[in-house]
């Protein structure tokens, strides 16, 4: 062990704005051919998961319901799912922000006295930093999701919510399995193809002796119920039901919107989640557990609930939609805009259509990447189109446009705030202004038209000043010799 | 004030706006599609096949002669045997039965060889068995160890159409594991390989009236 570069890489506390990061990112040929191969493959196999159900569209429709009508009554869910946690053995903390969160988790596996942590995938612990958290406290955080492997081993942050390392080829994985096993416990077999099932085996071998050793667990949690106080997690590899059941102590950190009400909800999710992500009739494992029971599994279980922003979203009547993400990823594997920009340039545990109305609202939109997300779309709706809780992705990013170019209110940290302006959005607020000018007096446009068609020999190939960054990467329109409204006089008064 | 109380207040005052009641429509299917009994079981067989796992169908006398002929194509010395297996299910003379105790170390459960447990139900649509911590399905974790499982399901008793019909049947308050197959990963390539951490081999025994 060399006890160095634990944790993943956090995502940089300055990251560049989406356009600057997504120039380097379609400059990769290799992440590119990576990215198209797997999202052109799971999106043809979702659409045939689908398929087979031919209450697909009503088994969206009441997954959408049961998540608004929680989020409706979510004070009184989660005070119903603390009570029914805490009967049934486990102890509930609550965080308000990141840095809560990491402390009651560090705290716990102290008082456990272990120095080590077998971690199922958790976009929630992503989210907060928990593994650089546990480092900063001599705590080792061991990823246990093959993909989040490779991406901790390569000192990599990840790129797709369900397949964290979707921007590595198999060569690339081989390459890291072999220079940085060592370092973390049982070095890769020698010698290692790249066949991924040479490369799955490298890492159950890598990971048994950590799993049969481990005496305190953390993860996420898909789903709760609080009528029962159970937990639900979506798996596939078996990684989940060794954490889930070996240790001796299990701590789940979950974002206070997982929550259901009632046990039968999950009938709902149980088909479409599968569908959605791994595009499976079902995932292979499934652990569902409530408390602790005598004898089998954890005898400690401790849930943090997670705020980080979340209640902040909620006080956004069009953007809290975003809240009711299971996060499935079958946005991301349906964007042009993801498909060629990869999962780095959205500066996010969340990335694609989901990252850009989430990140800009859990985090706020101070910083110049989360200011640019709004805009990292084209708004085709292919992500509407196939969320299995229909978040309408396009209808939320015009609303955070608006919200970033005019300001407005907004809460942040459970405050209600004005935000002002973003600046270098005066030019964009300039052109409506003058555009709105116009359309609002016929004369003072067709003047305009007729200018603009005289003229049109001189238009220039690029927008001078503010508009030249709308051209570098856009042709302006050529500008017709007539207007339309001319054409359609003229066509008008001379019948044939 | 305590973060509870925080987030509590937060989420209250986020609500102001009163959105409207949300009713949540239940007229999604029940199952997809009406089965006799045995086309049921054909359906569940065919779809735990699709994710390979390997389907077995025997009546009760031909069940221990089955099992037999199973751990010894694998060569397992071991298996594990949870408390309220029937236990005419194993073989005499067959491999040293490991019964499932609560002192057993985690390591202890890596040198056995293959598990032989029942079922709480199987899902025909999801190709999906439950297990639910019964006397015949034992601790999770013997289950997960050895790399090689052995489920019988009775049928066609034990078998429902859907998610949906599942769900009432089982009890939330014990420690439920849904096994669609065995374990896999589709983390390289969005390749999918069977059999990373879980058991790499699922062996489903249909077990009826022949």
């Amino acid at each position: 062990m060399t006890g160095t570069h634990l944790g993943m890489p956090a995502f940089p506390a300055v990251a560049p704005a989406f356009p600057a990061a997504a120039r380097e990112a379609v400059r990769d040929e290799v992440l590119r051919a990576n990215l198209r191969h797997a999202t052109h493959t799971i999106r043809d196999k979702r659409r045939r998961a689908v398929a087979e159900l031919a209450d697909w569209d009503r088994l969206r429709a009441a997954g959408k319901a049961v998540k608004d009508h929680t989020l409706r009554h979510l004070d009184r869910y989660l005070l119903q799912l603390d009570a029914a946690v805490t009967a049934a053995g486990g102890t509930v903390h609550w965080a308000a922000d990141a840095d809560e969160a990491n402390r009651i988790v560090t705290d716990l596996v102290r008082a456990t006295g272990e120095r080590e942590v077998v971690k199922v995938k958790s976009m929630a612990t992503q989210e907060i930093g928990l593994n650089e958290a546990l480092e900063e406290a001599g705590i080792a955080a061991y990823e246990t999701d093959l993909a989040e492997l490779i991406v901790q081993l390569g000192h990599d942050r990840p790129s797709h919510i369900l397949v964290p390392a979707i921007h590595r080829n198999r060569a690339e994985i081989r390459d890291i399995f072999r220079a940085e096993m060592g370092g973390w416990g049982r070095p890769a077999p020698e010698p290692l193809g790249d066949d991924p099932r040479e490369l799955a085996e490298a890492a159950r071998l890598h990971l048994r002796e950590k799993f049969l050793r481990a005496k305190v667990a953390v993860s996420g949690a898909n789903f709760m119920v609080a009528e029962t106080g159970t937990m639900v997690v979506f798996e596939s590899e078996g990684n989940g039901r060794m954490c889930l059941t070996l240790p001796e102590t299990l701590i789940s950190v979950v974002g206070i919107e997982k929550v259901v009400p009632t046990f039968r909800d999950l009938e709902i999710f149980l088909q479409t989640l599968p569908r959605s992500s791994t595009a499976e009739r079902m995932n292979p494992y499934t652990t569902m557990w409530t408390g602790t029971t005598d004898g089998d599994g954890p005898s400690a279980f401790h849930l943090v609930l997670l705020d980080n922003g979340r209640t902040d979203t909620l006080a956004d009547p069009t953007g809290r939609q975003a809240l009711r993400c299971i996060r499935c990823s079958a946005c991301l594997n349906v964007c042009p805009v993801y498909e060629r920009a990869g999962g780095h340039a959205y500066g996010s545990v969340y990335p694609g259509p989901i990252g850009a109305i989430l990140s800009p609202q859990l985090r706020g939109t101070g910083s110049a990447i989360d200011a640019s997300l709004p805009y990292a779309s084209t708004l085709c709706g292919a992500c509407y189109e196939v969320c299995p809780v229909a978040i309408d992705i396009p209808e939320v990013l015009v609303h955070l446009r608006e919200r970033v170019a005019q300001g407005g209110p907004v809460t942040r940290g459970g405050v209600r705030v004005t935000l002002r302006p973003a600046d270098g959005r005066t030019a964009e607020r300039a052109a409506m202004r003058a555009a709105r000018l116009l359309l609002d007096r016929p004369g003072a446009l067709r003047a305009a038209e007729r200018l603009l068609a005289r003229a049109r020999r001189l238009a220039p190939r690029t927008l001078p000043g503010a508009g030249r960054g709308w051209t570098d990467s856009r042709e302006l329109p050529t500008v017709a010799a007539e207007s339309f409204r001319d054409w359609w006089a003229r066509e008008r008064s001379d019948p044939r | 004030m305590s973060s509870k109380d925080r987030i509590l207040g937060r989420i209250r005052r986020a609500l102001r706006d009163d959105a409207p009641a949300v009713e949540v429509p239940r007229d999604y299917l029940h199952a997809h599609g009406s089965r006799t009994p045995a086309e049921r079981v054909d359906l569940l067989a065919a779809h735990l096949a699709e994710y390979r796992a390997v389907v077995h169908r025997t009546d009760e006398a031909g069940l221990p002669p089955l099992i037999a002929r199973l751990l010894a194509e694998r060569g397992a010395r071991s298996v594990l045997v949870p408390p309220g297996l029937p236990p005419h299910w194993l073989p005499a003379g067959g491999p040293t039965s490991v019964p499932d105790r609560a002192g057993s170390t985690p390591a202890e459960l890596d040198r056995v060889d293959s598990v032989l447990t029942g079922c709480a139900l199987a899902v025909a649509e999801t190709g999906t068995i439950v297990l639910d911590g019964g006397p015949d399905q034992g601790r999770r974790r013997i289950t997960l160890i050895p790399d090689h499982h052995i489920c019988v399901v009775r049928v066609p008793d034990q078998v429902v159409d859907s998610v949906p019909q599942a769900l009432p049947l089982l009890d939330p308050t014990r420690p439920l594991t849904w096994i669609s197959g065995p374990s896999a990963t589709s983390d390289i390539e969005l390749d999918r390989v069977e059999g990373v951490h879980g058991p790499r081999t699922l062996e489903v025994v249909l077990l009826g009236t022949q």
